[in-house]
């Protein structure tokens, strides 16, 4: 649905250039919802607006549902942008117009029929659940609800995709569950390639299939969404699935392992996994006493994702063969400590 | 218009009512009209074109959705210049344009073309910072759907604007009273020219009182209306 290669965007101020994207690639598949995840500055307004060509990139290609984005006149842009539907982080919607007309605005846009865009804005709002305030101005409704006018506005011209520009991140945690449900039910009954921005891992772990860390103006880490939260593979990705799931143990834990001479390691458990009685069966196989220091089960999407840490002491070989038995269950295992 | 005021038989009431004195409230009623008149129509023609100048400023601004610098600046330059011309020493030099257009420099419609001429940058840059105070955001929602320029000034800016634009008409207004009593003392007609020649000239302090007396219930009218005009326009729904 959308080929990002080495996109480039630097801003020249009077002073000196500045890098906001740097050899940017990316593939967004069609149907799937794909988050780009990253700290404020780091690149991910800049990378989004480009999509929709908001932002003109210094260089490289950006091809969006076989068309090439990047390379269309002013007249086509608007043509393709009618087909890309974004919400924003503060909403945007018109002060000067109630909810129904709002949602009419891209219609009117598109020159569509005025009775059949009436029909449609009918439609919208009962996707997004707002049909009982068509009359109402947006500075009386709450911010979700702002949020499911701007859903159903992007959605007016029929889009195949759909630009989230941090949209949950001026809503508190109830409303952002409620907002993601929504993005997450929208996909799948209209088909929908969503390409969401955020800081919040959570939103990532929501409703994601595949994300992109971005970090410095660079993506450092593409992948599926379970795979990077069972194994990380750079400091930046860490971090953020550190900021929502409880990895750090305190320091009290290491010191107990010490005296005690265990070993510790730390277990992921994912989908089918987390269903399974791994653990027992490995100490009913092999001579070791397993004291669970610490454990977690969260969902990912839609898919049980556990986190258990563990300490295991015994004979050294035999807790090794026993840490490989878990290997070959095929779950993630990180040793902690090597006592 | 003036056969409208008379044909209601006020002459009679008024003679009947101040005796002697009847001339003073005829003159006054008679050049109130000519001073409302007068500010109405060159307030209306100066936005017919302020306003086109108003939203050319914005959208070729830096950044914005017509940039162009040339424009932006060449407009700029003689917005200001028409502006730092105090409007007595305008009022002078446009003299050979009214009589061009209006066939005469003295009296109510010559008035019109220099207050016209005086209030269209003024009415571009009322524009222009109401304009300016719309958040960008909603401009970048509207080209996210593929607005054109023209749907986006149509759609987007002038409505959002419009409680601030309406209180820049009153504010107009307001300023072309004052300068339509300057342009009096020319004999451009109005509270001016009576307050010049008969309250200032003839030493008829009653009149020069009463002139002021119309003009800050005037300005105070206009304002009031402007701002309850702009409340509604804000409190859409509400």
């Amino acid at each position: 649905m959308i080929e990002i290669s080495n996109l480039t965007k630097i801003y020249k101020t009077p002073m000196h250039d500045v890098m906001a994207l740097d050899q940017v690639s990316l593939k967004v598949e069609k149907g799937e919802i794909f988050g780009i995840i990253g700290l404020s500055g780091a690149g991910k307004s800049t990378l989004i607006r480009c999509i929709n060509m908001l932002e003109k990139p210094t260089s490289g290609s950006i091809i969006v549902d076989g068309e090439v984005i990047t390379s269309l006149d002013k007249k086509d842009l608007r043509h393709a942008r009618q087909k890309i539907g974004m919400i924003f982080q503060q909403f945007n919607l018109l002060s000067s117009r109630n909810v129904f007309d709002n949602i009419m605005f891209p219609l009117e846009i598109s020159q569509v029929p005025v009775n059949e865009a009436r029909q449609r804005v009918g439609e919208l709002l009962e996707i997004v659940g707002l049909t009982d305030k068509a009359k109402v101005y947006p500075e009386q409704l709450s911010g979700g609800q702002k949020q499911r006018v701007g859903i159903a506005r992007a959605l007016a011209n029929r889009p195949k995709l759909l630009l989230s520009d941090e949209a949950t991140s001026a809503l508190d945690p109830q409303t952002t569950k409620s907002i993601l449900k929504l993005l997450k039910d929208i996909n799948s009954r209209l088909d929908l390639t969503i390409l969401l921005i955020t800081h919040d891992m959570n939103v990532i772990k929501q409703v994601c299939d595949r994300v992109a860390v971005i970090d410095n103006s660079r993506i450092v880490e593409t992948g599926d969404v379970l795979k990077i939260f069972s194994n990380p593979g750079t400091p930046t990705s860490k971090s953020f699935i550190n900021s929502i799931v409880k990895q750090e143990l305190p320091e009290e834990v290491f010191q107990s392992s010490a005296i005690r001479a265990g070993r510790l390691i730390r277990v992921s458990f994912i989908g089918e996994s987390a269903g399974e009685p791994i653990i027992s069966s490995m100490i009913r196989k092999y001579d070791v006493r397993a004291n669970i220091m610490y454990g977690n089960i969260d969902r990912v999407k839609d898919t049980p994702f556990g986190n258990l840490v563990l300490e295991l002491s015994g004979e050294e070989r035999v807790v090794s063969e026993a840490i490989e038995y878990l290997h070959q269950q095929g779950l993630e295992i990180e040793v902690l400590n090597n006592a | 218009m003036l056969e409208i005021i008379t044909a209601i038989d006020l002459n009679s009431w008024l003679t009947s009512t101040f005796g002697d004195n009847a001339w003073i409230p005829q003159k006054i009623l008679i050049a109130t009209w000519e001073t409302i008149y007068m500010v109405a129509i060159s307030t209306f023609l100066s936005y017919l074109l302020g306003l086109v100048l108003g939203v050319i400023l914005v959208i070729t601004s830096q950044n914005h959705i017509a940039e162009n610098k040339s424009v932006n600046l060449v407009l700029g330059a003689v917005v200001n210049a028409t502006r730092s011309i105090p409007f007595i020493i305008f009022l002078i030099l446009v003299i050979p344009l009214t009589r061009l257009i209006v066939g005469t420099s003295i009296g109510t419609i010559a008035s019109i073309v220099p207050l016209t001429l005086a209030a269209i940058p003024f009415v571009a840059r009322l524009t222009e910072t109401s304009l300016k105070e719309i958040e960008w955001g909603l401009i970048e929602a509207a080209l996210s759907m593929g607005a054109n320029t023209w749907q986006i000034i149509t759609r987007v800016l002038l409505p959002e604007a419009k409680p601030s634009l309406i209180l820049g008409v009153a504010i107009t207004t307001i300023n072309l009273i004052g300068y339509s009593a300057m342009a009096g003392i020319v004999g451009g007609g109005g509270l001016g020219t009576l307050a010049y020649y008969y309250g200032y000239q003839r030493y008829e302090d009653s009149i020069m009182f009463i002139t002021v007396i119309v003009l800050i219930i005037m300005v105070q009218a206009f304002q009031m209306i402007g701002d309850s005009l702009a409340h509604r326009a804000t409190n859409k729904g509400r």
